[in-house]
């Protein structure tokens, strides 16, 4: 499409020599309007990609440069990477940001599967009012029941300082999720679910032969969101894992990373930069069930 | 008369199943939210009224938690101004920005993969480490921002250090991130029948007549559905305001240490972040709770017009 249009597109130069006549205004005021656009969009590419590129330089300069406000590395210091690797306890709070978000995304995927379909399919008394709860948890900020909670796993069943307070609670369907995976359930016809009855599937085959494989898409959005959601996470570690270092996920871990090398920029840099790789690297893998899971949440309006 | 009686039973005896096989499909989740939300909330108005501090046994003392927090507690007063500043400002500039990329992104005919991806990007970046790259590239001493306007002659201004420009900063820095409303803004441009606008151009209508009585009418329920989850997420702003406070200040935390939260003059303390400090800096558990439930009154406030406008949360056969 984009290749097609681009050929019968007039080139710069032909453009610029036609002058006169009706047709050949039009094809300069398009010229003219695709170099605003696109200059715009350059415009705009520097913004979002500049801030990547610096982080990436600074990342890989002495420590001295890195103090000076250059720009660009005298020397490429590509050690610096594995300086960060092996800081105490970076390793621990890689596996612990993968424990976190591993688990936490498996659990909240099992569990939101079930709440998800029977809300979308099942017609029952209270389906309206259990949607509007669904709703206003998705509302709820954090902070609002975080005193209670803190008090029952730091006093009662002592997991404090660990990511177990962080994913227990995935396994019981997350309220983004179950919305979510409800809103891709819907637009499955009914049909499928009545026809596979008829056959004589129980509610739970049915669900897990013909309803999980057509949500595939719903699925993997919602996955990928809790994936991101546990990565990203920075106050649920900062309440439950603070504690105690070992127990730290990257994200958390991070701050106190630059607190500790205050003025060694360019490794906080590197330690930047390993904290935004896998979730980029991922989005490059799985980038049509993310867009596909980002237009879904808007895409009701 | 025969059959009704044999048949009521049986009927009475299918509805009992089909109501257990309901119950078990969302059993996880009404498990979850009695556990992680209908009994944190209540406890947490049986908080609102102990003086409490971790260690000492509660003791009730009735309304003076919430008195020292409405009226005494000489932080509230900056941290609501913050939190509605930023409710204002930065959700009224994400919606406008994430508009304009997506009315950008649907006119580029060259590259447009590549500069998708490129505006989507920053959206992906951790909050904290999005954060930490933008307290060095904002940095007053060596940042590459100021060092660029330095040397083009623009008057640089201290971002993040500077209590003016603290919020500004971190209104920037959520533009960074504006990649989710431009995936759903550009979806909804492309999905305005392009017949209307060929009508339209018959009609004689320019480029803004074209976006005025055709573009605006059909994204209007998309730009209200952001604004209101944008209102909701920021309600909640606390990660890059934090860490950028943090950073900025240029303490270093070590375990114990308390420093004052909002740096610089309290200009980036949101309600969430000073919840968290009276509670777990403070351990001032009851306050910590009064505090909160006032940021779940507003954060119902918000949810309560959300579902009366049908902002696209609840679909139309509910």
């Amino acid at each position: 499409m984009t290749t097609t249009t681009l050929r019968t597109r007039p080139g710069p130069a032909r453009a610029l020599r036609a002058a006169g006549g009706p047709a050949a205004r039009a094809r300069r005021k398009r010229l003219l309007h695709w170099i605003a656009v696109h200059a715009m969009a350059l415009a705009a590419a520097l913004f979002f990609l500049l801030p990547f590129v610096f982080v990436f330089l600074t990342a890989v300069m002495s420590d001295e440069q890195a103090m000076s406000g250059e720009l660009w590395p005298h020397t490429w210091h590509w050690s610096n990477y594995a300086t960060v690797f092996t800081t105490p306890g970076f390793l621990d709070w890689w596996q612990n940001s993968l424990l976190y978000a591993g688990l936490g995304t498996l659990f909240t995927v099992c569990s939101a599967v079930p709440v998800a379909y029977a809300l979308a399919t099942f017609r029952f008394r209270g389906r309206r009012v259990a949607m509007i709860l669904v709703i206003s948890t998705m509302m709820l900020p954090p902070q609002v029941v975080v005193m209670p909670m803190y008090l029952v796993w730091a006093q009662q069943l002592h997991l404090a300082g660990s990511v177990w307070p962080l994913v227990i609670p995935m396994a019981f369907g997350d309220a983004y999720s179950v919305f979510l995976l409800r809103q891709f359930m819907l637009t499955i016809p009914q049909e499928y679910a009545e026809s596979a009855k008829v056959d004589g599937c129980g509610e739970l085959r049915t669900l897990l032969r013909i309803i999980v494989p057509m949500s595939r898409p719903g699925i993997a959005a919602i996955a990928l969101f809790q994936f991101f959601f546990c990565w990203n996470d920075y106050f649920g570690p900062q309440i439950y894992a603070a504690q105690n270092p070992a127990a730290w996920t990257l994200s958390y871990g991070l701050e106190s990373f630059k607190s500790a090398h205050n003025v060694n920029w360019n490794l906080t840099m590197a330690a930047t930069m390993l904290v935004m790789a896998p979730v980029i690297v991922v989005f490059f893998f799985a980038q049509k069930a993310f867009v596909e899971g980002v237009t879904l949440t808007g895409v009701k309006g | 008369m025969a059959a009704t009686t044999t048949g009521a039973p049986a009927l009475r005896r299918k509805r009992t199943r089909e109501r257990l096989r309901i119950l078990g499909f969302l059993s996880p989740w009404l498990i979850g939210f009695s556990v992680f939300f209908g009994y944190p909330l209540i406890a947490t108005v049986y908080f609102s009224f102990l003086h409490y501090n971790q260690i000492e046994r509660p003791e009730f003392v009735g309304l003076r938690n919430w008195t020292y927090v409405l009226t005494q507690m000489p932080l509230f007063g900056p941290a609501l101004w913050n939190t509605l500043w930023l409710v204002v400002v930065m959700v009224a500039l994400r919606v406008v920005f994430g508009l304009g990329i997506g009315l950008l992104v649907t006119r580029i005919t060259s590259g447009a993969g590549f500069f998708r991806t490129a505006f989507y990007l920053p959206y992906l970046a951790p909050p904290v480490a999005a954060t930490v790259a933008f307290v060095f590239l904002l940095n007053p001493a060596t940042g590459p921002v100021n060092g660029i306007l330095g040397a083009v002659g623009i008057p640089a201004p201290s971002w993040f250090n500077d209590p003016h420009w603290a919020k500004p900063s971190l209104v920037l820095l959520s533009l960074w991130g504006i990649g989710d409303l431009m995936v759903i803004f550009m979806a909804a441009l492309l999905d305005v029948p392009k017949e209307q606008y060929e009508a339209a151009e018959l009609d004689g209508a320019g480029a803004w007549g074209k976006f005025r009585y055709v573009t605006w009418p059909s994204i209007t329920p998309i730009v209200l559905f952001a604004v209101v989850t944008g209102v909701v997420q920021t309600m909640q702003y606390y990660t890059q305001a934090l860490v950028a406070g943090k950073l900025a200040s240029g303490v270093s935390i070590g375990p114990g240490t308390v420093i004052q939260p909002g740096y610089p003059d309290h200009s980036t303390l949101t309600v969430p972040q000073l919840v968290y400090s009276l509670g777990f800096q403070n351990f001032n558990t009851g306050a910590a709770c009064a505090l909160s439930l006032v940021l779940f009154a507003l954060a119902m406030a918000v949810t309560v017009l959300l579902m009366r406008k049908r902002a696209g949360l609840l679909p139309a056969e509910d």
